[in-house]
């Protein structure tokens, strides 16, 4: 039984000994699918950082009534490349720089389908990143100090049009966020003839891990669903720079339209990001609950739903502009049938861990707070779809909170909890579990603290995207407790980033297998060497791992 | 686990996969592809069809198209030539490959010439541009982009004919001529849906 490869020197060692430039050049020319996943993440981590920073002003701008701390002009600015920054500069990268790191590995195979593509589509995203940012010096060209975009991340039109955005900002926004949908799209190319086509011997499409049946999902979504924006931007540009009238109602065009073609993709988009969390998630709960995961099929058959039921319920967003009545109840139709897939999920995972032998180490925390977290959001979510109470909420801190406990409560949650169980595999070094229990625990304080108050204050009317409110309204509290919790989760990414400088250069060896895990990651050197594996991995069953240090009780037959 | 032979044996059969039914990464790849393109032509489609009489001012689409008859026959039976081109590359004929493939690029020019033509009518005889009107913008941002896709196609079909003559293409490139052809077939099929939406029902 030869898959777990000898411990073979890291690739690093010859590297470290030549100089920086060396080394630098290395990765800028790597083709190397564990090397771009790392860029990925942590290019995504450094934005994540940025994307807080614009929040934390702006949650400094709202503590108390009647604040001057930015200008509405500059509010404008943060929020929309706050929001910008998150979905499409954090989100995204990170959901797929895992992917990126983990698909081969957890498939036995040596590199994705097209290495180049993934480099590709690496180097396209950061360009996307620089040029969002490079708005801030460049936005109103010569004229101006420089502005950010300022029309919010969906771009509403006819805000985005010439008349009512002159200078370049909004192009900004446009082209940065075109580059990088190429990017996602080439990447999610790249993962689907991968899944497909590279699997090691015996890894039939029902052996595969759950991650990688997830990732699958995502990428099919992200095929079909991002085009659609990229269609829309292209029009926008053509609307700005060459007079046409796509979305110019004076002409006859409309307004309504963009809302369509941009919540076609962006609730696909929600998806995109929020699946990679439960791929993560089922990898993590089964290990450290000592248990087989609850109902494989099951949760298969639930991703591909969500899959499918993600593309008909964009116009849930829309409730407001007078769709009328069949349009509004089909979409809040569909939008609570997506809710019966995911609680599917829920009580897959809650269903592994019960009976289990539960290990609380630092990925089992922030897997244990995902599940509560994303409980909130999606009741939320159910109840936004229910049509009257959605036009009484619709653009307040409300919703502002429901997403929030989404992309933040659920999915930066799992990436967080991902982060500490795959740290090991791609340093060789484990994270301090006590630092990553400070982490933890600021992290929850500090979120909650932030993001429930802003039901509170949504459902006493304060609408979202106000740079300040008047003293009267009872909303003061709520937005000062909302602005107390941020010092918390500050110092929870300050102890986060301290943990991963501290652990890579003295961390506890990992070893291989530090978690006693089933997946073939953990089959090989802790970092894997350049070409994976030694040998093609041969699995017989869901848990090759398991097999291999249980020779005389294998999971086939149970399967 | 498994042996050294055993493991040639398996690399053997992986690279005898291409060029055969099964799946390949590239295969996979450029479905994938079609699916994004296919995905980004619908919403210009479904665009064209809702701003459908939506203009405040003329002209018309009665007025000034008329249906292209000829670039039709000839872009729809470049697929039926790309299609001989790949069969003839599968017999290990190269050179026939590489005339076939010179037809189809030829056909595409003739498809070409025939948009150029129409939309220099357009622009200077009839007036409209693509900021004329909702008609002008939905009609050159769709025939456009449909337009850019059969240059992207034809580049990629004069390189590989001028590989034919100079002896680099090879039989053993047979699966990358293949799947130049189903980007080309796809271009068609669009074109098919691009014909139905502007000049039948848009007319």
């Amino acid at each position: 039984m030869s898959i777990i490869a000898p411990p073979v020197a890291t690739p690093g060692t010859l590297v470290e000994r030549a100089g920086l430039v060396t080394r630098l050049h290395e990765w800028v020319v790597t083709v190397d699918h564990k090397r771009l996943g790392i860029m990925y993440v942590v290019s995504g981590l450094v934005f994540f950082l940025i994307a807080g920073l614009e929040a934390s002003v702006m949650r400094w701008q709202l503590t108390s009534a009647g604040s001057t701390i930015v200008s509405p002009q500059v509010f404008n600015r943060l929020f929309t490349v706050h929001g910008t920054t998150m979905v499409f500069l954090v989100g995204v990268p990170i959901v797929f720089g895992f992917a990126n790191y983990l698909v081969p590995l957890m498939i036995g195979a040596r590199d994705l389908a097209f290495p180049r593509l993934n480099a590709f589509g690496f180097w396209v995203f950061l360009f996307g990143g620089l040029l969002l940012y490079f708005s801030f010096l460049g936005g109103d060209g010569l004229y101006g100090a420089g502005s950010a975009p300022d029309v919010g991340w969906f771009a509403y039109a006819p805000l985005t049009g010439r008349a009512f955005s002159p200078g370049n900002s909004t192009d900004y926004w446009n082209l940065s966020i075109l580059v990088t949908g190429f990017g996602t799209v080439a990447t999610s190319i790249n993962l689907i003839a991968t899944t497909l086509t590279m699997r090691c011997r015996g890894m039939s499409l029902g052996r595969m891990p759950l991650y990688v049946w997830m990732m699958l999902v995502v990428a099919g979504m992200t095929v079909m669903a991002l085009p659609p924006l990229s269609a829309a931007q292209i029009m926008l540009l053509l609307d700005r720079f060459l007079g046409a009238h796509f979305f110019d109602t004076q002409a006859g065009g409309s307004a309504v339209m963009w809302q369509h073609f941009f919540w076609f993709f962006g609730h696909p988009e929600v998806y995109i990001l929020m699946v990679p969390g439960f791929a993560m998630i089922s990898e993590i709960i089964p290990v450290f609950s000592r248990k087989v995961i609850f109902g494989y099929p099951m949760i298969v058959a639930a991703s591909l739903a969500i899959g499918f039921l993600s593309m008909t319920v964009w116009a849930h967003h829309m409730f407001s502009v007078g769709m009328g009545a069949p349009l509004n109840a089909a979409f809040a139709a569909s939008t609570m049938l997506i809710a019966v897939p995911t609680g599917i999920k829920i009580f897959n995972w809650v269903a592994t861990m019960y009976g289990g032998r539960i290990r609380f180490a630092t990925p089992m925390l922030f897997a244990c707070a995902f599940l509560f977290q994303f409980l909130c959001a999606g009741l939320t979510g159910v109840t936004l779809a229910v049509v009257p109470f959605n036009w009484q909420l619709t653009d307040s801190y409300f919703v502002v909170a429901h997403f929030h406990f989404v992309l933040v409560g659920a999915l930066i949650f799992t990436v967080f909890g991902a982060i500490y169980y795959w740290f090991p595999k791609a340093t060789g070094r484990l994270l301090s579990e006590r630092l990553g229990r400070w982490h933890f625990w600021l992290f929850v304080v500090g979120f909650n603290l932030t993001f429930l108050p802003m039901h509170w204050a949504g459902m006493l009317g304060m609408p979202r995207r106000i740079y300040t409110y008047p003293a009267d309204r009872g909303w003061d509290f709520w937005n000062l407790l909302a602005t107390l919790g941020v010092p918390f989760q500050a110092a929870a990414i300050l102890i986060f980033l301290v943990n991963v400088v501290i652990s890579l250069r003295r961390g506890e060896r990992a070893g291989n297998d530090p978690w006693d895990a089933w997946t073939l990651e953990w089959a090989t050197a802790s970092p894997p060497p350049a070409y994976n594996f030694e040998t093609e991995p041969v699995v017989a069953s869901r848990r090759p791992l398991w097999d291999l240090k249980h020779p005389d009780d294998p999971d086939g037959p149970h399967e | 686990m498994i042996p050294t032979a055993r493991m040639s044996e398996l690399t053997a059969q992986r690279m005898s996969a291409h060029g055969s039914g099964r799946l390949s990464p590239a295969r996979v790849g450029m479905v994938g592809l079609i699916v994004a393109e296919a995905s980004l032509f619908a919403v210009f489609v479904v665009a064209y069809l809702y701003d459908l009489g939506k203009s405040l001012s003329g002209p018309s689409p009665t007025e000034v198209l008329s249906v292209p008859v000829l670039g039709t026959v000839c872009l729809l039976s470049s697929s039926v030539t790309v299609a001989l081109g790949v069969r003839a590359l599968g017999r290990g004929a190269v050179r026939r490959c590489g005339a076939w493939l010179l037809a189809t690029v030829l056909l595409a020019v003739v498809f070409l010439i025939g948009t150029a033509a129409e939309w220099l009518r357009l622009i200077t005889r009839e007036g409209l541009t693509i900021g004329t009107s909702l008609f002008g913008t939905t009609f050159f941002a769709l025939v456009g982009l449909h337009a850019s896709h059969v240059i992207v196609g034809l580049v990629m079909l004069a390189l590989i004919s001028a590989f034919a003559w100079s002896r680099a293409l090879r039989p053993a490139h047979l699966e990358r001529v293949e799947l130049v052809s189903w980007y080309w077939h796809f271009v068609d099929a669009v074109w098919i849906v691009v014909l139905t939406v502007v000049y039948v029902i848009g007319r």
